[in-house]
């Protein structure tokens, strides 16, 4: 297994760090020199490279430019019976088959929503009822996860099941924990923190045989491989547009014909009564838009392209960089994303330090910034709580040129390299445990 | 940047002068933990921590155009402040989290994070003043203009390396200067009340905290019921928990004399508070533990210092030595009110601060 079981001890320290070192006279009489030195700093523009795709993506100006008649020309509600009705109607249908062709599913089984939180809520709270079991696993975003709390403190059973340490779940395990009251799977995609992708195929195909409902949540897969709802064999699967250069608040659920699902908003017969609300008609195109585009880049061959930037990035890290290794190493995973352990450093201080510096990035799922818990995905897939949090996460987008990768490696080490200096866990020659 | 006057108000000179400036904000305690618990409030805006002060911290940010982060560092917090602060009153000491804080927390997490990120120095919101003194070739720590917030006797465990990357620009202030000039750099926070207590106490029950916190942590408070004796010896009274006493006190005692009865002492183990007259209360020495000396490197030779024994200490004139291992004895001109162990010592000549330590 290389790197990973290597006994993890800290790079051996070449600087004397800061120990009573006088150091630093400012002085604020100074202030002129001061002005001269940060005033210039402060005229020039900074470059910026933003490697945190996994957070959200920029909408594509094809995208953005499908949006612009549905706002003030084509602005109808389109459930009006009317002329303005009747664009914006045939808008939303048309957008809806685009999404099918991405997910290769029917146009009426799509339905769409604010977003892969709500997709997510949608098909968990749509399907499972007090007294029923579901099985999930231990490292689904939150939208999952919270959701599956909310069940079990509303009468559901649910058992999480576990992952090696890539990262994977074990089919068997999920075949395993099925019982008589199962009543759904979800299980994500691909990891929006690792980029690991899931036996979702498998898993389909314990399902069926199982006879439950199958979800997965795909927002982080949408865009990045592609899918096809028949070959997963999913009953229900979400997509983000925020995710996919689509912009934030819309979203989609694959929802398999068939399929007995309680809506969770009430009001009009929207969406064939799945999901009430007036259509986000400019979200809805921009998504469509997305969807085809996304399609067209596979056609194409950019995954690939964008699978060797972040290989180079990741093998120049790890080469670059001591003690450093890939989070879910070995596993498969999409093309844009690399999660890579710096030890002996708070992942925390080095996001700020790479952003003071240009480079934006992030330490983990977006939504649990600032939390005093380690990566629950990282954590579940047995890291001890030091490394999770020296963990970062780099994820590539469309927009994302070589030369961004080659900015983000001239930053990288000298700015690891200052923070180990500085740490003193680093100094101390105890090895971090793995 | 805490969210208030202060440390905005340096942030937005800072900036003004030309320097390249980031804020940081630590979130170190989540005021939604014990909140709700027995006796405790809910969520209190303006603690320290609260989502508001975050929230006020980065409009600043946003309003004079600097970077701006929280870090977290609420595990070392409870580790380093909030636990010892639980074990001192536990064991009848009254605790100064505010220094644990500035020594483990502002002065070292956060500094070591400033540093870390590329910054020279960390500035904070503090009165109090930083100097380099050539003659001398040590940094010195001294009183600031409004002595009404003078804050030096928090900072007294200030070490070289971290006074040598310190800014305290409103040494030179008064308060009402430090709120006009947040008025005039426009920050909409110019008139935010100051808070007065301890930051993760919020309404300033510190018994209740101790009550929730306890409770949360699945511990119960311990029984430290005993006795109530005089300084001879003889049991005057019953106590339901040395935690609910502090030297000085007068209030709370349960016992009926003629005259007065004060908190002399508590010990701990033998779970008894000694109680006295007004006279008792005073003392002449005090030996001080785990010091730290700024002005000079080490008390070589006994010397005089105007000594504190408490924030809200005028100070009175001691002398100051050696007494052993890591112990300086305090001798005082006058005999001193109710000198509390938990408390801090801090040493001044004049308005220089030579050094401190935590009174036994």
């Amino acid at each position: 297994m290389g790197r990973l079981t290597r006994k993890s001890t800290c790079p051996s320290s070449a600087g004397s760090g800061n120990k009573g070192t006088p150091g630093f006279k400012l002085n604020l009489r100074d202030r002129r020199v001061l002005l001269l030195t940060y005033g210039v700093k402060y005229s020039i523009a900074m470059r910026r490279v933003y490697l945190d795709n996994n957070a959200t993506t920029p909408v594509l100006p094809e995208v953005f430019e499908a949006m612009q008649a549905y706002f003030g020309e084509r602005f109808g509600n389109a459930s009006s019976i009317h002329h303005y009705g009747q664009e914006t109607r045939a808008a939303v249908e048309r957008a809806r088959e685009s999404v099918a062709a991405l997910l290769g599913c029917r146009a009426s089984e799509i339905v769409f929503t604010s977003g892969g939180t709500e997709a997510d809520n949608l098909a968990i709270f749509g399907l499972a009822k007090p007294g029923q079991h579901v099985i999930s696993s231990t490292i689904e975003h939150h939208a999952v996860l919270n959701s599956c709390k909310h069940l079990e403190a509303s009468g559901c059973e649910v058992t999480y099941v576990p992952v090696n340490g890539q990262g994977q779940v074990n089919p068997d395990d999920v075949r395993r924990a099925v019982r008589p009251n199962t009543q759904l799977v979800s299980i994500m995609m691909a990891n929006n923190e690792t980029g690991v992708l899931q036996p979702v195929e498998e898993i389909g195909m314990i399902a069926g045989e199982a006879d439950v409902y199958f979800h997965t949540d795909a927002v982080q897969a949408a865009g990045k491989t592609a899918i096809d709802v028949e070959r997963i064999g999913c009953d229900l699967l979400s997509i983000s547009g925020h995710k996919m250069n689509a912009p934030q608040g819309v979203g989609a659920l694959y929802v398999r014909k068939g399929t007995s699902l309680r809506p969770m908003l009430f009001g009009g017969s929207h969406e064939r009564s799945r999901r009430a609300g007036t259509e986000n008609v400019p979200g809805i195109v921009a998504l469509a838009k997305a969807a085809e585009l996304a399609r067209e880049a596979f056609a194409r061959g950019d995954l690939e392209q964008m699978s060797r930037l972040r290989d180079r990035l990741e093998q120049a890290i790890l080469s670059e960089v001591e003690s450093t290794d890939v989070n879910g190493k070995g596993a498969p995973r999409v093309p844009n994303t690399s999660s890579i352990h710096f030890d002996c450093i708070e992942g925390e201080a080095l996001v700020i330090a790479l952003d003071l510096k240009g480079l934006a990035v992030s330490t983990g799922a977006a939504c649990s910034s600032g939390a005093i818990e380690p990566s629950h995905v990282l954590t579940a897939m047995g890291m001890s709580p030091e490394r999770a949090r020296g963990s970062l996460r780099f994820s590539l987008g469309k927009q994302n040129m070589p030369e961004d990768i080659e900015f983000a490696l001239s930053l990288i080490p000298p700015t690891v390299t200052r923070l180990r200096e500085l740490s003193p866990i680093y100094n101390k020659k105890d090895a971090v445990s793995s | 940047m805490s969210g208030g006057v202060d440390s905005s108000t340096v942030a937005a000179m800072l900036r003004a002068e030309g320097h390249n400036v980031v804020g940081l904000t630590m979130q170190l305690w989540n005021q939604r933990r014990l909140a709700g618990h027995e006796g405790m409030p809910e969520a209190v805006p303006g603690r320290c921590c609260s989502l508001d002060d975050v929230y006020d911290a980065r409009r600043v940010a946003e309003t004079i155009g600097i970077p701006y982060y929280v870090v977290n560092h609420e595990e070392r917090f409870e580790r380093e402040v909030v636990r010892p602060f639980v074990e001192q009153y536990l064991s009848g000491r009254t605790p100064i989290p505010c220094s644990l804080c500035n020594n483990h927390l502002k002065f070292d997490q956060l500094l070591i994070v400033a540093r870390q990120i590329g910054a020279d120095a960390l500035a904070t919101g503090h009165y109090a003043r930083v100097e380099f003194d050539e003659g001398l070739g040590r940094w010195l720590l001294k009183r600031p203009t409004d002595r009404s917030k003078d804050q030096t006797y928090f900072l007294f465990g200030l070490t070289q390396a971290q006074l040598s990357r310190t800014l305290f620009p409103l040494g030179g202030m008064t308060k009402p200067e430090v709120r006009q000039l947040a008025q005039q750099h426009g920050l909409a926070l110019a008139q935010k009340p100051d808070s007065q207590e301890i930051c993760f106490v919020p309404g300033g029950d510190y018994k209740k905290f101790l009550d929730a916190y306890l409770a949360e942590q699945g511990e119960s408070l311990p029984d430290t019921a005993g006795e109530l004796v005089t300084t001879g010896g003889e049991v005057v009274g019953e106590h339901g928990g040395i935690h609910n006493f502090t030297v000085g006190q007068r209030k709370g005692l349960g016992v009926a004399t003629g005259s007065p009865l004060y908190v002399i002492q508590i010990k701990g183990d033998a779970r008894q508070v000694v109680v006295g007259n007004q006279e008792e209360l005073y003392t002449r020495t005090l030996r001080v533990h785990r010091t730290n000396l700024i002005a000079v490197e080490e008390l070589r030779v006994p010397m005089r210092a105007t000594v504190k024994i408490r924030h809200r200490h005028e100070g009175a004139s001691a002398l100051i030595e050696n007494s052993g291992d890591d112990e300086i004895l305090v001798s005082f001109d006058e005999p001193q009110r109710a000198v509390t162990p938990g408390q801090a010592a801090v040493f001044y000549d004049r308005d220089v601060v030579i050094g401190g330590g935590w009174i036994a």
